[in-house]
């Protein structure tokens, strides 16, 4: 019921201005039970957004929230977390705004390993200046400054963000809204770098440019394009094919990086070199 | 905020129309047709009595706009 | 028990600022290494954790700038050092840092320019840049210091102004500043002043996070207090909410430089020696200005009524200070370690009453007491 996450929102500023059919606000929904399942006080709970159509999330929900630049959201959210590490910190990104000018700061996030839930709305396109291709967009696709096609190989990822050591990793979709919530549940509760990467349609500029059909067809492409890693067992990608794995792709354990700061700072105060 | 609020015994379907933006995600994936598109595509409840309360329309409304209210 | 008598330290220009931003408060510090300014982050990393503060290397200087405004938006006073390539890279961030009203410092110690340049040198070439290098009409503060103990006070200022004026504040150092050692005989704790930012007099449900309550500085509630806000870079209105209104964004800008130029009394400081019955000024700063003080000295000894206008804030530029001097003062010569940067300033504050003579040098040395001695004899 939206009753339940009401509270999390800043009602004044809805109906949001994603396009119709568009994923991202399926994604938020999932955010926000996922918020009311951890239970997090709200005054403690932050969102930063980085620039982008899922960066304007952090104006719609009601916790302490920062919108950055471009590519930069993790660098400040990292500050935030290093600063005060009582805070919950949610990191909303899209696919270009992580993974192309913001490649940098993920992958040193997740080598630092510090305790960040990065939700990733990955739905392979610039939306919000108007259908540029993406690191994430497919080879063989359509966009405006792909106009012969994308010639690029483009990334993975959930793959990148584990090679780059985050410790926990998880894939769902607009579709799979249910296992996106407990993925960022998950997420939030590993102490650590944790990357949730949703993939959600953008009808008005990926999916029309790629004939995908409207948002209907978009959401149900997900349904069939998407593997449960529990059911795939140990297909190989040639296997896969075009289809992707969803669910936890990747946990293990590191040390969490505000933690074994503080265990820094305890030792310089407990035997400060005179 | 006008709120057709349709009484169904032990849920309620409260749909925002001013928040639905016609996308017709919820209207497809109700696995009981419960809802139809009206003259704008906007969702309408046409058949409460059928909705078993399983939330796909509202988890999968981009908008918020569609809720199923349970009783206490 | 004998009375020891503090005959000081010898202290690196360097390491006083990074004691003097522990003494101004500050507990975090994020940055990456950059000749000649990395030994304020290497000592930080080590002093930091000692008075519970954080200290991070962040990837790049993008990150940093980034990181720092983070840290100051959960009330921690934070700052960044750098060099020109760095101070280059964050650019982007420190204007939102502007446009955010969040307090944080940004320490240039200028080498060499442009581009990789000549990085073990001094050099006054990025004074434009710390004025004008982010984009859109934005408001600056930028103090430069003349020697290791200015460098530990106006370290301590910088965060005192970017407090009270909820702004980024840029301490423009150069690789002589920053490398040099003096002894110095720093004040204890308690014998200056410590400015800490204004909290909301209000609740949160009354909490406007950009309500100008008259002194054109909203009070600042951080993140984590129950003070739940919106911060973005977007041109916003006092509730903190992006607003592209004609008429807000104009209030909104005018309010951001107003609560500079509204307040240039605390915020102008300049060094003036010898000038009341100077026949000639010389307008120097930074390391050039102790050239300067040696050339005012010898051009007396000859002679020669000299003197020394040193600005020690260089934005907002000190124009009413100077154009003072104007009406008596008819010869102005400006040595600067660029191609004539500040000198344009000096020459429309002049507005023609006085003739201004640059003296430049870029070659990666230090203009000489000589030097300047010579082409003030050139324009007398």
């Amino acid at each position: 019921m939206f009753a339940q996450i009401e509270e999390y929102f800043r009602l004044e500023k809805m109906p949001h201005i994603w396009c119709p059919g568009c994923g991202h606000g399926i994604v938020l929904g999932a955010m926000a039970r996922a918020i009311k399942q951890l239970g997090y006080d709200q005054d403690k709970t932050v969102v930063v957004s980085g620039i982008g159509c899922s960066a304007r999330a952090s104006g719609y929900l009601d916790f302490n929230t920062l919108h950055t630049t471009h590519g930069r959201a993790l660098a400040f959210a990292t500050g935030i977390k290093l600063a005060d590490p009582e805070l919950n910190i949610f990191v909303v990104m899209g696919d270009g705004d992580c993974t192309a000018i913001g490649g940098n700061h993920f992958i040193h996030a997740a080598r630092r390993n510090i305790d960040l839930n990065a939700v990733v709305f990955n739905n392979n396109i610039y939306g919000m200046t108007g259908g540029q291709y993406s690191p994430t967009t497919p080879q063989n696709k359509r966009a405006t400054t792909a106009p012969y096609r994308t010639i690029e190989r483009n990334f993975d990822l959930a793959e990148l963000a584990k090679s780059a050591g985050a410790t926990f990793v998880g894939r769902g979709t607009a579709y799979h809204a249910k296992m996106l919530t407990d993925l960022i549940v998950n997420g939030a509760k590993n102490k650590g770098f944790s990357v949730v990467e949703a993939i959600s349609q953008c009808p008005t500029s990926y999916g029309r440019r790629n004939k995908m059909g409207d948002p209907v067809d978009m959401i149900k492409w997900q349904k069939e394009q998407a593997v449960n890693i529990k059911a795939a067992g140990n297909m190989t990608q040639e296997q896969l094919g075009d289809k992707f794995l969803i669910g936890v792709l990747h946990q293990d354990e590191a040390p969490e990086y505000t933690e074994t700061y503080q265990e820094i700072i305890d030792r310089a105060q407990g035997t400060v070199k005179k | 905020m006008s709120n057709t609020l349709l009484q169904l015994g032990p849920s309620e379907i409260k749909i925002k129309k001013h928040w639905c933006k016609a996308c017709g995600i919820c209207i497809a994936l109700c696995p009981k047709d419960v809802l139809e598109a009206d003259d704008k595509g906007k969702a309408v409840a046409v058949a409460p009595e059928k909705c078993t309360r399983c939330g796909m329309c509202e988890m999968h409304c981009p908008d918020f706009a569609i809720s199923v209210e349970v009783e206490r | 028990m004998t009375e020891v008598k503090d005959f000081g330290r010898l202290m690196q220009g360097n390491e006083a600022c990074a004691e003097g931003a522990l003494a101004a408060g500050t507990k975090f510090f994020a940055g990456y290494p950059i000749t000649p300014s990395t030994e304020i982050a290497e000592i930080l990393a080590e002093k930091l954790p000692q008075v519970g503060g954080k200290f991070i290397q962040m990837e790049d200087e993008i990150g940093g700038m980034a990181a720092v405004i983070g840290a100051s938006l959960t009330g921690l006073k934070s700052i960044t050092a750098t060099s020109g390539p760095g101070f280059s890279l964050k650019q982007e961030n420190l204007g939102f840092a502007v446009m955010a009203e969040v307090p944080c410092v940004v320490v240039n110690v200028q080498r060499g320019g442009p581009s990789t340049g000549v990085p073990t040198s001094p050099a006054q070439g990025d004074v434009m840049q710390a004025r004008w290098g982010t984009h859109g009409d934005h408001p600056i503060i930028a103090l430069t210091p003349v020697s290791v103990k200015e460098t530990y006070e106006l370290t301590i200022k910088a965060f005192n102004l970017s407090e009270k004026f909820r702004t980024p504040v840029i301490l423009l150092m150069d690789e002589v500043i920053g490398h040099m050692r003096e002894r110095v005989q720093l004040p204890k704790q308690g014998e200056f002043e410590v400015v800490e930012r204004k909290k909301p007099q209000v609740g949160p449900e009354q909490y406007y996070p950009y309500r100008d309550d008259g002194t054109g500085v909203p009070p600042m509630a951080s993140f984590g207090e129950g003070y739940r806000h919106h911060v973005t870079g977007l041109v916003h209105d006092e509730t903190g909410f992006p607003s592209n209104k004609p008429e807000m964004v104009k209030k909104v800008l005018d309010r951001l430089h107003k609560k500079i130029s509204d307040h240039l009394d605390e915020i102008i400081m300049a060094e003036e020696t010898n000038l009341e019955d100077a026949e000639v000024m010389i307008f120097a700063y930074g390391s050039v200005a102790r050239s300067a003080k040696k050339a005012v000295n010898i051009l007396r000894k000859n002679g020669v009524k000299a003197g020394l206008f040193r600005p020690i804030t260089i934005w907002p530029f000190p124009s009413t200070k100077l154009q003072e001097h104007f009406n008596r003062i008819k010869k102005v010569v400006v040595p600067e370690m660029n191609m004539g940067q500040l000198v344009g300033e000096v020459e429309r504050a002049a507005a023609g009453k006085s003739i201004v003579t640059p003296l430049n040098r870029y070659d990666g040395e230090l203009i000489t007491p000589v030097e300047i001695v010579e082409k003030v004899q050139e324009v007398l």
